[in-house]
């Protein structure tokens, strides 16, 4: 579904990403890991658009989507959480949701339906899937942190995506949201058929998750393949896990 | 609760304006004119700066063209007010699609400061083309159609097209297209990322204020029976961004609130003293203190919020 060819992407001469390689095929929970640097984030901006590729090639459903802007990347049916909350403060929950309910049905344009009748049957099932339905209401600026880490989420599910892409879902999570987070990700998987890819520091998430792992690494895709591939890899091992997994 | 108070509020007000004129004297039937004009102004600068989170600095431009406009055209041909009166908003409009179309490619402060380049331009043909605009003169004596020459006349034209055009501008605000402004102005990158084209609905955004501010020039041609460069000096767009900044810029209703106050002060406190602005001033800074979502917004905030934690009637209110 998703394959990166060679990317590669330099912030005045520093190689960020330096020829990563990467597929995810349909139906898949894939991993992308490595240490803090390794680019993994900047790998994600160049494929939701935020950053421009300086080399290679990204092909999503057989299409080069590489240099596209953002809108155009999320309308081709790909939608993103990120790792910082990025969310509509003074927006209520629903709202949040709803904005990006509205922009997929591409009804933004209306100036004259007033808004409480666009897409709010699929915010609200949208938030009662991933259990924010009781603070619809709220001013989602003043959710906690780990309610706006699954509002970033939610956000990104009102695009209904094909690929979800997920960057560090739980950092800075509890260890009690953390599980929650690992269940709604299995949940989106199983039961609404989602293909996600996502990075993580957390171990326990990646291993409980992905049914395959890409390990970067100074920017390069050094390995890709199962949990007990990279488990069993030596240079997996070396680079990352520091030879004692 | 809060909708219908709101409700009863406006029905209110609605009622002593339009009564209003039977029983002040003629001036003061004048400063409500204005008021109701400047505040129009103010409101749809707001779809810009409060709805958009766009730094509109130069909104006075759009106000000046669209008077300039209707001026020219009541002065210059034979045709009839009527189109003087629509080509002023859809000049404004156009210029604001021109000067917009450069601006949402820059963020924030930058995109103030390319406006007011920008606007000043337009101020600076204004003010020196004698042969055309009348120069730093103007243009005084503006002929107008006899059913709109007097004071109350003008009025109450000027209180049915403000009405009219902030109704709509309410129901743009609450649309969907409002809700999307909305989500820009809190978050344009996230925006971007669930398939919003951020700069066109940027521009849209500034084409319909660009067209209100139009109609307020109009009425103020309307009003004045004249027009002149000032109304273009980047200094009054600097007061109009002060009256949002006064009565709560993230309200629909705040711009009114302040555009009131400052005329108000202007026109009575100005009697008094020649440093009215010193006052201002001191209001201004005691507000970005103590109320820094303005008058409105902070009594908005205190009637929804204190009364249940929900946040639910603030949705009714910004919304």
């Amino acid at each position: 579904m998703l394959r990166v060819e060679a990317a590669v992407k330099s912030f005045e001469g520093f190689l960020a990403v330096n020829r990563a390689d990467l597929t995810v095929e349909k139906g898949e929970i894939v991993a992308v890991i490595g240490p803090n640097g390794a680019g993994k984030t900047t790998l994600f901006n160049l494929i939701t658009g935020q950053l421009q590729l300086n080399g290679g090639k990204i092909l999503f459903k057989g299409e080069n989507i590489g240099g596209l802007p953002p809108h155009r990347i999320c309308r081709k049916g790909i939608s993103r959480s990120f790792q910082v909350e990025n969310i509509f403060q003074r927006l209520t929950v629903l709202e949040n949701v709803q904005v990006a309910v509205v922009s997929h049905l591409k009804k933004s344009y209306r100036f004259l339906s007033p808004s409480r009748r666009l897409g709010v049957h699929e915010a609200l099932r949208i938030l009662q899937d991933i259990g924010l339905s009781g603070k619809a209401a709220r001013i989602s600026g003043s959710l906690s942190h780990g309610d706006q880490k699954v509002l970033e989420i939610a956000i990104a599910l009102g695009n209904d995506p094909e690929l979800l892409v997920l960057d560090e879902p739980t950092a800075g999570l509890s260890p009690d949201e953390t599980a929650s987070i690992i269940a709604l990700i299995n949940r989106l998987s199983s039961e609404m058929g989602l293909t996600i890819l996502l990075c993580e520091h957390n171990m326990e998430l990646v291993f409980s998750v992905a049914r395959r792992i890409m390990v970067m690494q100074q920017g390069a895709s050094i390995f890709q393949g199962t949990p007990d591939d990279v488990r069993n890899n030596r240079q997996v091992q070396e680079a990352y896990l520091g030879g004692s997994a | 609760m809060i909708r219908s108070r709101t409700l009863w509020v406006t029905l209110v007000i609605f009622f002593v304006l339009l009564l209003l004129p039977g029983f002040i004297p003629e001036f003061y039937v004048y400063i409500t004119a204005l008021m109701l004009v400047t505040g129009l102004l103010a409101t749809s600068l707001n779809v810009v700066i409060g709805y958009g989170g766009m730094y509109q600095f130069h909104h006075g431009v759009f106000y000046g063209v669209g008077a300039y406009t209707a001026a020219l055209f009541l002065v210059k041909t034979v045709l009839p007010p009527g189109v003087a009166f629509i080509a002023g908003p859809l000049a404004a409009a156009i210029l604001g699609f021109l000067i917009g179309l450069f601006c949402v490619r820059l963020s924030k402060l930058y995109f103030g400061m390319l406006q007011i380049s920008l606007g000043s331009l337009v101020w600076a043909i204004a003010f020196r083309w004698y042969s055309f605009t009348g120069g730093d003169d103007g243009i005084h004596g503006i002929p107008m159609p006899p059913s709109l020459t007097s004071t109350a006349q003008a009025y109450y034209f000027i209180f049915g097209v403000v009405c009219v055009s902030l109704v709509i501008l309410y129901v743009v605000l609450r649309s969907a297209f409002g809700m999307t402004l909305r989500a820009i102005r809190d978050n344009p990158h996230r925006c971007e990322a669930i398939g919003v084209n951020v700069r066109r609905h940027q521009l849209l955004a500034i084409v319909i204020a660009s067209f209100f501010a139009g109609v307020a020039g109009v009425l103020f041609v309307v009003l004045e029976h004249s027009v002149f460069p000032d109304l273009l000096l980047w200094v009054f767009s600097l007061e109009l961004f002060i009256m949002c900044l006064l009565g709560g810029w993230f309200t629909f209703a705040g711009p009114l609130v302040g555009a009131v106050l400052v005329i108000g002060l202007r026109t009575f406190v100005s009697v008094y003293t020649d440093y009215w602005t010193m006052i201002l001033g001191v209001i201004l800074i005691l507000v970005l203190f103590f109320l820094p979502e303005g008058l409105l917004g902070h009594l908005l905030k205190r009637y929804t919020f204190d009364r249940d934690g929900t946040g639910e009637a603030a949705v009714d209110v910004e919304g």
